[in-house]
């Protein structure tokens, strides 16, 4: 491998890490921070890209817009969704074990299956990339890199910056911050706990819509297609330690360095490279590369 | 006394005959994908099937046919469950399907196991019709290595000397680039690297990257579906069509053009249909499915049509008789079909003997501009019927 492979592959990789942990980023509020093991958390990004695909056309009629209307209607959609779905389901959740979460939230999965078969059936459907962002750069001379892919990096890091800022620096991550730890105590210092909780929720969820519907136009919309990101993303947020922001940011990217190089380098072995690297850093750390609240 | 006697022989001769007037209607199971990168494929094979019994008046050896239908979800792993239930729960009279490899190889484990009738639509996997053959295991479609062999034979006389290969990792992708290298390096090039993916990815970037730096003179590519859209559009979007052709089996461009559009255009694939043969049983096919379906038939709607001419012709031969193995068999084997894809007729392995057509995207439509390969049989190894 030349030295400018070598670049554009490194550049495919923080491009594929970043679009992880925007999917890991949901499921490290829920599961990490409030305790809930989500594992319907997939589902909401498989419903992020059909959502991409049934709306843009609509939005495209209705309003002559393009992909970042239809983001926008998408986002509130879903965390209109998961305001009502923490309300009807998950706000029972959060005092019982584990087994209870698993078995409520994998019947979620079967739920919205069914509810996006019945809706828009079973196709595989692919999302257009609008016309300012379908352009290429010339990286070598063969080589060329779509604007889109940087257009997700930009969007991964963008949003990865305001979690960062909204959990660390402002008073209401420090209420939510405090309220994983104990709910009793923030509670009785008069914050609205569950509503708090209702909050973070409809975000979470919304995070991962949201990664759904940039991801579609790069990976295809199809039934199922939240089963597969939602193992990786587990294995993101346990690398990186349960609970912290920044542990999954860098997990995600060293899972996306090992993906893409492992494709390419260690091709009879790629599928597996990941968990090995998940045992190895559990062996050296037990509880992931970083503590939460760290 | 005599009366009762006469009458008595009278109800003898119209008892059989009125029990043959009356036979069940035949059950067919259809286990297709129905859901998935593979739903579009499944639908049409099911169109196809359904329509070639619409044609002879819902009625196929005398016998009228009900579905039983199942998802197979292109999971190997739900397959053995999924076939069983058919043939234990349903009691299908013969099974039809599928269209993944890994799934069907499944089916055919249990079919021979069990003896029950299974006529493959499309997958190809070679161990089918090689190792695992039975005498009742029949393919209307192809086997993996076919199309890759008469596609490799074109890239070397094209004077391709080093090439590249791309699919998933299961059965089917890895005999189609099998069948590719062969026919490839016995024609004088090389093939320099196999990349693959694991099934049904469709993150290819890291692997364009790869064929970018190495800049083979060809990219054989085996995907189908929604994978073989997307492919074909990344490959387009990363500006390698440009400097580097690629190629493939049909599967590649074959009810994908629709959403593959402009990135495809060009692109050379090898197949055993194509879009204007312009025979006349072609025609007449393409007009009545047109006018069943509003929507124009791929090479997976002639598979499945065929599927349902192999059951008609063994069922003519048994009389409705589905449980009469042998000579089911023997009418498959000694048939000429007359299929919208030309005739073919079947090797001894059950598989389809056939031309495989050069085909070159234009517009919408994979236009046949030559053969690629005469009357190719797949090599069947270590298949053993009689």
């Amino acid at each position: 491998m030349d030295f400018s492979t070598f670049l554009i592959q490194s550049l495919n990789s923080v491009q594929y890490g970043l679009l992880l942990f925007l999917v890991a980023a949901g499921l490290t509020l829920i599961f990490g921070i409030m305790g809930v093991i989500n594992l319907a958390h997939g589902s909401f990004y498989m419903m992020g890209s059909y959502l991409a695909f049934a709306l843009s056309p609509m939005v495209a009629e209705a309003f002559g817009g393009g992909l970042i209307s239809t983001f926008i209607i998408g986002i509130v959609i879903a965390i209109i969704l998961g305001y009502i779905l923490e309300w009807m389901f998950y706000s029972y959740l959060y005092e019982r074990d584990h087994l209870q979460q698993v078995l409520m939230t994998y019947g979620l999965i079967l739920v919205i299956e069914e509810i996006r078969s019945i809706l828009v059936g079973d196709d595989v459907h692919g999302v257009a990339i609008p016309e300012w962002l379908s352009a290429s750069i010339q990286l070598s001379e063969v080589m060329t890199y779509p604007v889109y892919r940087l257009f997700i990096s930009g969007v991964c890091i963008l949003l990865a910056l305001a979690m960062f800022f909204v959990l660390s620096k402002t008073k209401l991550g420090m209420m939510i911050r405090a309220g994983s730890v104990n709910r009793e105590m923030i509670q009785s210092l008069g914050v609205n706990i569950k509503f708090l909780y209702r909050i973070v929720f409809a975000a979470g969820i919304a995070i991962a819509a949201f990664a759904g519907m940039v991801a579609a136009p790069v990976s295809s919309v199809y039934p199922g297609m939240g089963q597969g990101v939602l193992i990786i993303c587990f294995v993101i947020v346990v690398i990186g330690g349960i609970g912290s922001i920044k542990g999954a940011l860098i997990a995600s990217l060293l899972i996306g360095f090992i993906d893409t190089f492992g494709k390419v380098l260690l091709p009879e072995v790629a599928g597996v490279l990941v968990y090995v690297f998940m045992a190895m850093i559990l062996l050296w750390k037990p509880s992931g590369l970083f503590k939460a609240g760290s | 006394m005599k009366g009762i006697k006469y009458s008595l022989v009278a109800l003898a001769m119209v008892i059989p005959s009125a029990f043959a007037q009356s036979q069940p209607p035949l059950k067919v199971g259809m286990m297709l994908p129905y859901s998935g990168t593979f739903a579009a494929l499944g639908n049409a094979i099911d169109n196809g099937f359904q329509l070639y019994v619409k044609e002879q008046g819902g009625k196929i050896g005398g016998r009228e046919i009900t579905y039983v239908r199942v998802d197979d979800e292109s999971e190997p792993s739900k397959a053995t469950d999924n076939i069983n239930k058919l043939i234990k729960r349903d009691n299908v009279d013969v099974v039809i399907g599928t269209v993944h490899s890994g799934v069907a190889m499944a089916m055919a484990k249990v079919a021979k196991e069990t003896g029950t009738t299974l006529i493959i639509p499309n997958a190809g996997a070679d161990i089918i019709t090689g190792p695992m053959c039975a005498k009742n295991i029949f393919r209307s479609s192809f086997s993996n290595s076919q199309p890759g062999v008469a596609m490799g034979e074109v890239a070397a006389k094209k004077g391709y000397k080093n090439a590249m290969t791309i699919t998933w990792k299961y059965a089917a992708g890895e005999e189609s680039v099998k069948g590719f290298k062969e026919s490839f390096e016995k024609g004088g090039g090389k093939v320099t690297k196999e990349l693959t993916l694991p099934f049904p990815g469709v993150e290819f970037q890291a692997l364009l990257t790869e064929v970018a730096a190495a800049k083979p003179d060809v990219v054989y590519s085996f995907f189908a579906g929604g994978g073989a859209v997307k492919f074909v559009k990344d490959y387009a979007a990363a500006g390698l069509n440009k400097t580097i052709p690629l190629v493939g089996p049909g599967f590649l461009t074959d009810g994908t053009l629709e959403a593959q559009g402009e990135s495809a255009q060009g692109m050379l694939t090898a197949l055993h249909y194509g879009d204007n043969l312009n025979i006349k049983r072609d025609n007449e096919f393409r007009l009545a499915y047109a006018k069943q379906y509003k929507l124009q038939p791929d090479v997976y709607a002639v598979q499945g049509y065929d599927a349902a001419q192999m059951l008609a012709v063994g069922l003519k031969a048994t009389k409705g008789d589905i449980s009469k193995k042998d000579d089911f068999a023997k009418a498959i084997r000694s048939t000429k079909f007359d299929s919208p894809r030309g005739s073919f007729t079947m090797s001894n392995a059950n598989n389809p003997i056939q031309d495989f057509y050069l085909r070159q995207v234009v517009g919408k439509e994979n236009k046949v501009i030559g053969i690629a390969s005469k009357s190719l049989a797949d090599p069947a190894r270590g298949c053993n019927i009689q």
